[in-house]
């Protein structure tokens, strides 16, 4: 740490380098300026930088439900991998993963995109709703699943009654019950959670088109369509980049939502690999397997934490970002 | 376009505004709704309350109030924590250009793609052995986690526009650079820290993965973890579950209501910029 006290970083002010009294008291308040991010940094360090290396080293352990009363773990190679990566339910989930992750995204996103569009037109109370709105994606996760539980019940379930009512359905379809539905269901409920904050986003970036774009384009004759692709979209690409990959990183490893609707089930129809990981970690206490689909979840994540950086690029790059 | 064709078209999109609304809304509608009508276990929910009592309420504060005080305790302690270090390391971040910054700033933003199930797959075998499994400053440590990253990042980018001489000015009247930060930099930045502070309340509010996985017993247990034990247990007792739901939504109501303005800037703030 001393040694950012050298080189370019000193103020180079004729005479003054050479002072010692005058090094060292920089030295000093260096080290002051260092102790006001050393408690975060540290913080972060323990809590996000430790657990990245130790599920690295897990996923080479054998752990079993007797390891944390003997503390002993020992190394057995490749073994958690073989048996994560040759097991279907690994395949299952990772597939279910993708499903679940693109069909929310595609909802989230284009609801969220035709709202946002839509109350950027003036209208009274608009405002007020566009705030109102926000509630879905405030309210804690777990409690917002035990509600759609209640909503999606077979029997009871007031969904069911709506859609009879309206003769869409004639009987009640089985939503969290039922193997073939489960997972569509649950990807629908994510949808709803995740709308406002699309909307709340890409309206802040609907706003930042300047006006003139649109009275240049209705004066060339463009059509709504042809304004939306020509004008709206190439500009909005950075937010909705930016949009999107959040999108992606929290729902490619949900666990609450999926926990609270369905457990996983039924029949691991909406097994996904956030859950995997928490079933063989923390059920079968097998925590060498789960840190394997941790490790897998990490690398997905990866991969677009790379598109996000880029995305925030080219973001400062057009000056949105500031 | 006429006056009264726009004043029409105005009224249109108001209409559209509310229906979306009702639609959106409709879930926190019927959690309300069924939350007010007591004995609709078995058999459907009426659409209006009409004889709305507070019974399930009664019953959700008996059996959840405790877990509703733990929830309030250990949000508390998590956003006291998450801004004691998030202030001066966005402070020190936006105005003292100090080499390596740039590579924190970078760090911040990935620990936001660090899937939380690895964290707590990791964290339990540290708890173990550091006694902090089933403890209150655990789980308070480890919920300050989930708004960290969004309080540094707000906050840096609010420091940023505080102009260096008023920091400068402090100090040539005498105080060190704490003493100035202290008085100088965190009043100007209030709003700011409320916002900040506001959402990692929430975020801790809301945890319900740390809870999940860093108890084995019922010592500690927050509101979210209880609902879900609650819906294994009492699955035909809907109301007095709606109430606790309720109950539990509190927090993301007071905060639409206290923060409405600040709400969506903060959201655009923390995550595009």
């Amino acid at each position: 740490m001393t040694t950012t006290t050298l080189g370019p970083a000193v103020t180079p002010r004729p005479g003054a380098a050479t002072d010692p009294d005058r090094r060292r008291a920089h030295r000093r308040a260096t080290l002051l300026q260092w102790g006001f991010l050393a408690p975060a940094v540290l913080y972060m360090l323990a809590f996000f930088g430790y657990p990245l290396v130790r599920n690295v080293v897990m996923s080479f352990q054998h752990y079993t439900p007797r390891t944390y009363f003997t503390g002993e773990a020992p190394f057995n190679g490749l073994d958690n991998w073989r048996a994560v990566l040759g097991d279907p339910l690994f395949a299952e989930a990772l597939w279910h993963t993708l499903l679940f992750t693109a069909g929310s995204l595609l909802g989230q996103f284009t609801i969220g995109l035709a709202l946002a569009a839509f109350f950027s037109r003036r209208f009274p109370l608009g405002g007020l709703v566009r705030a109102v709105l926000l509630l879905p994606w405030l309210i804690p996760m777990v409690v917002s699943a035990v509600v759609w539980r209640r909503l999606l019940d077979q029997e009871t379930g007031v969904v069911n009654q709506i859609l009879e009512a309206l003769n869409l359905t004639s009987s009640g379809v089985p939503w969290l019950s039922s193997p073939s539905v489960a997972l569509l269901a649950v990807t629908l409920v994510n949808i709803w959670i995740g709308i406002p904050f699309n909307m709340v986003i890409l309206y802040g970036g609907l706003q930042e088109i300047p006006r003139e774009l649109y009275e240049a384009a209705a004066l060339d004759g463009a059509g709504a369509w042809r304004t939306f692709r020509s004008v709206t979209l190439p500009l909005l690409r950075p937010v909705a980049t930016v949009v999107l990959v959040l999108g992606f990183m929290s729902t490619v490893k949900m666990l609450d939502l999926i926990l609270a609707l369905t457990d996983g089930g039924p029949a691991n129809a909406t097994q996904t690999l956030g859950t995997q990981t928490y079933q063989l970690s923390f059920l079968e206490l097998d925590f060498g397997q789960g840190a394997v689909v941790g490790n897998v979840l990490i690398l997905i994540s990866a991969v677009f934490a790379v598109i996000y950086l880029r995305a925030n690029r080219t973001d400062f790059g057009t000056g949105q970002g500031k | 376009m006429t006056t009264t064709t726009r004043r029409a078209t105005r009224a249109r999109d108001t209409a559209i505004a509310l229906v979306v609304l009702a639609v959106l809304l409709f879930p926190v509608y019927w959690m309300v709704n069924t939350a007010l009508q007591p004995g609709v276990d078995l058999a459907s929910t009426s659409f209006l309350p009409t004889s709305p009592s507070l019974e399930n309420f009664r019953e959700a504060l008996s059996s959840q109030g405790g877990n509703l005080l733990t929830s309030l305790g250990v949000a508390l302690g998590a956003t006291l924590v998450c801004l004691l270090l998030a202030a001066p390391a966005a402070y020190a971040l936006a105005q003292f250009g100090l080499r390596g910054g740039r590579g924190i700033v970078f760090g911040t933003l990935i620990t936001q793609m660090v899937p939380g199930i690895v964290i707590a797959n990791a964290l339990y075998g540290a708890y173990v052995d550091l006694r902090l499994v089933n403890s209150f400053l655990g789980l308070v440590l480890a919920d300050a986690s989930l708004g960290l990253p969004f309080a540094i990042v707000l906050l840096r980018a609010f420091m940023v526009s505080i102009p260096r001489e008023v920091v400068e000015a402090a100090m040539v009247d005498g105080a060190g650079r704490l003493r100035a930060f202290v008085s100088v930099v965190l009043p100007m930045s209030r709003n700011a820290l409320i916002t900040a502070g506001l959402f990692a309340f929430l975020y801790a509010w809301s945890d319900f993965m740390f809870a999940l996985t860093l108890n084995t017993t019922d010592d500690i247990k927050p509101i979210t973890l209880g609902i879900y034990e609650y819906i294994g247990a009492h699955v035909s007792d809907w109301g007095a579950v709606m109430a606790a739901a309720v109950l539990s939504s509190i927090p993301a109501a007071a905060l639409l209501v206290l923060a409405q303005r600040y709400v969506a800037a903060g959201i655009t703030g923390g995550s595009v910029k």
